[in-house]
């Protein structure tokens, strides 16, 4: 089942084109890599899927519905997180206030006025996903900004699990962590998929790439150039539809060793 | 050093609880409490019920402009126009007043709306324009103070009705309203800020605009309102205002900015935006209402207590610097 279709993509910034008619789709529970070459458009083509960018052209279906015009907290209420590569964390919030942001939950104070934060929730659901990722924060009153690049990512994550979305896109989710670190959220991707949850996962480690998703897309100036299976494919193929031939069998003996 | 972060003592325990809890920086009520023991000792007139409510009176429409640059600095923003437009919504309450004769409820409307609308412009110019925050408010700062000499024609407007002098001079209780109308506003204002969906993103807009557009608040819009809001407030300090003076002075206000935001910023206010809180701001406006009260009874003459606010505008910020960079450090 078809969760998640792109037609014809097109985003320019000023004279700059950056998306030139990409098509993409995503099914429930599926695991998409996004590759491309820096500058192919991956984060632009990322950011018309959460709504921060809106295509100038083309149409965006998720679950059957046009979503197009939808705004990003509408579609983030459709099910479509993204966890950023820098993370997007308010630094001096602390971890619930940021894992809640945009979608506080509420209650009356004295059973008479309306719309005060309902902290003491937050904390509570905070802890509970926290402990869910198997994670340890020194303190969840603490501000985010004060934790390490791992414990950051781990609120950015649990931020992303919260309100059970339907697809989860990852931005270079390994690019600054440690060895341990990294297998942990590709073990997070492959637990994910199994409970129906679809992933875009947008990386340059390849390896990663290779080794937790269904499907490969390449992005390559502005198009979706390749689409492949994985289990069909290999790192050579997958580096020649980066660059583009060329010098193939050097970059891809780079990519094995790197 | 080291085993001090691994245990923390009891002061930086008390201070940690003081902004989780109360978010009232620690110092800052250090600081009051220190400064008024001080004007307690050198001046025999400072410790008495009626000083106390003269300061607190003298406090209140500073305090008010203080609530709207707590809002707008929380919010990575910064409103430079908070005292001329409080001198434009005072004019232009008095002129529909005194010049137009309406009733007082349209007076009183009158100064929110001037205010509301030269905020909505600044919003409007910061969100959609393009133009910084900085020289967008610096403008209006000289817009409104030009409009506000434009309608009372460069003099003061006299003959308030007694309706609206009651708001500036009437005392139920004995309790002079301004001081009322300020720690009411205070109050809802501490609410909004620290116990709304609303203040909550205030902070995380100045925080971080790149996490709050990606938590889908809508950034622009809710930049909007709280330049809109800062200028209600405003507008409301100016009703104040002209209601204590009885007249719609349109040099009103000149340099209450500087003191407004100096307020802000002693009551822990981050200067560039994601840290803020209305019962800090309070102790921040209480220490430059006691400042200014102090001087002024010491016979300290005011051109030196311009000078003591700008100062402790810079030494407050410059500490406030020095306590981020330490933390950052450890």
């Amino acid at each position: 089942m078809t969760l998640l279709s792109l037609h014809n993509i097109r985003k320019s910034f000023g004279a700059v084109d950056v998306l030139h008619g990409v098509d993409l789709s995503v099914a429930a529970g599926e695991v998409v890599g996004l590759v491309g070459d820096n500058g192919a458009g991956k984060s632009t083509l990322m950011k018309t899927i959460t709504g921060i960018y809106r295509a100038d052209t083309g149409s965006i279906e998720f679950d059957g519905k046009d979503i197009l015009a939808l705004d990003p907290g509408q579609r983030r209420r459709l099910g479509i997180e993204m966890i950023y590569q820098d993370l997007s964390l308010a630094k001096q919030q602390d971890v619930a206030s940021n894992i809640f942001l945009g979608r506080e939950p509420t209650k009356k104070v004295f059973g008479l006025f309306p719309g005060f934060v309902d902290k003491a929730e937050m904390d509570r659901r905070a802890t509970r996903m926290i402990e869910r990722l198997g994670a340890h924060l020194p303190s969840i009153n603490r501000s985010v900004g004060s934790f390490s690049g791992g414990q950051q990512q781990t609120v950015a994550i649990a931020r992303a699990l919260t309100f059970n979305p339907k697809l989860v896109i990852m931005d270079e989710p390994t690019a600054a962590l440690a060895v341990r670190e990294v297998q942990s959220v590709l073990d997070l991707i492959r637990r994910l998929k199994s409970e129906g949850i679809a992933v875009i996962l947008i990386s340059h480690r390849l390896n990663d790439v290779l080794s937790v998703t269904d499907r490969i897309v390449v992005l390559r100036h502005g198009r979706a150039d390749a689409d492949l299976v994985t289990a069909k494919t290999n790192m050579n193929e997958v580096v020649s539809r980066i660059v583009g031939g060329g010098d193939i069998s050097a970059a891809a003996a780079h990519e094995q060793r790197g | 050093m080291a085993s001090e972060t691994a245990q923390p003592g009891f002061w930086a325990r008390v201070q940690r609880a003081s902004v989780e809890r109360l978010h009232i920086r620690l110092e800052s009520l250090v600081v009051l409490v220190a400064l008024s023991t001080a004007m307690a000792l050198l001046s025999p007139f400072f410790l008495s019920l009626s000083n106390f409510l003269n300061i607190l009176l003298a406090t209140s429409t500073i305090g008010v402009l203080a609530i709207a640059a707590t809002f707008v600095i929380g919010s990575g923003g910064l409103d430079l126009s908070l005292g001329s437009v409080m001198g434009l919504a005072g004019v232009a309450g008095a002129f529909v007043a005194v010049n137009l004769g309406w009733p007082s409820v349209f007076a009183v409307i009158a100064c929110i709306l001037a205010g509301s609308i030269a905020g909505y412009i600044n919003g409007q110019l910061v969100t959609r324009a393009f133009v910084p925050a900085f020289i967008v408010t610096l403008g209006m700062l000289g817009l409104a103070r030009g409009l506000a000499l434009v309608i009372s024609q460069g003099r003061a407007i006299y003959g308030l009705p007694a309706e609206i002098v009651y708001i500036g001079q009437g005392r139920p209780l004995g309790i002079p309203m301004p001081v009322i109308i300020f720690v009411l506003t205070a109050i809802v204002a501490h609410c909004a800020l620290a116990y709304t969906r609303f203040g909550r993103h205030t902070l995380a807009l100045g925080d971080s605009e790149g996490a709050a557009r990606a938590a889908g608040i809508r950034v622009e819009h809710h930049r909007r309102i709280i330049y809109t809001l800062s200028g209600a407030l405003a507008g409301l300090a100016g009703l104040l205002f002209t209601a204590r003076v009885n007249a719609g002075d349109p040099t009103a206000g000149i340099n209450y900015e500087l003191t407004a935001i100096t307020a802000a910023i002693i009551g822990g206010t981050n200067l560039f935006g994601g840290r803020a809180s209305i019962l800090g701001t309070m102790i921040g406006a209480l220490i430059m209402g006691v400042l200014q009260n102090g001087l002024t009874l010491l016979a300290v003459q005011s051109y030196y207590q311009q000078m003591a606010i700008g100062a402790v505008l810079i030494l407050a910020v410059f500490i406030d610097q020095y306590q981020v960079r330490k933390e950052s450090r450890v």
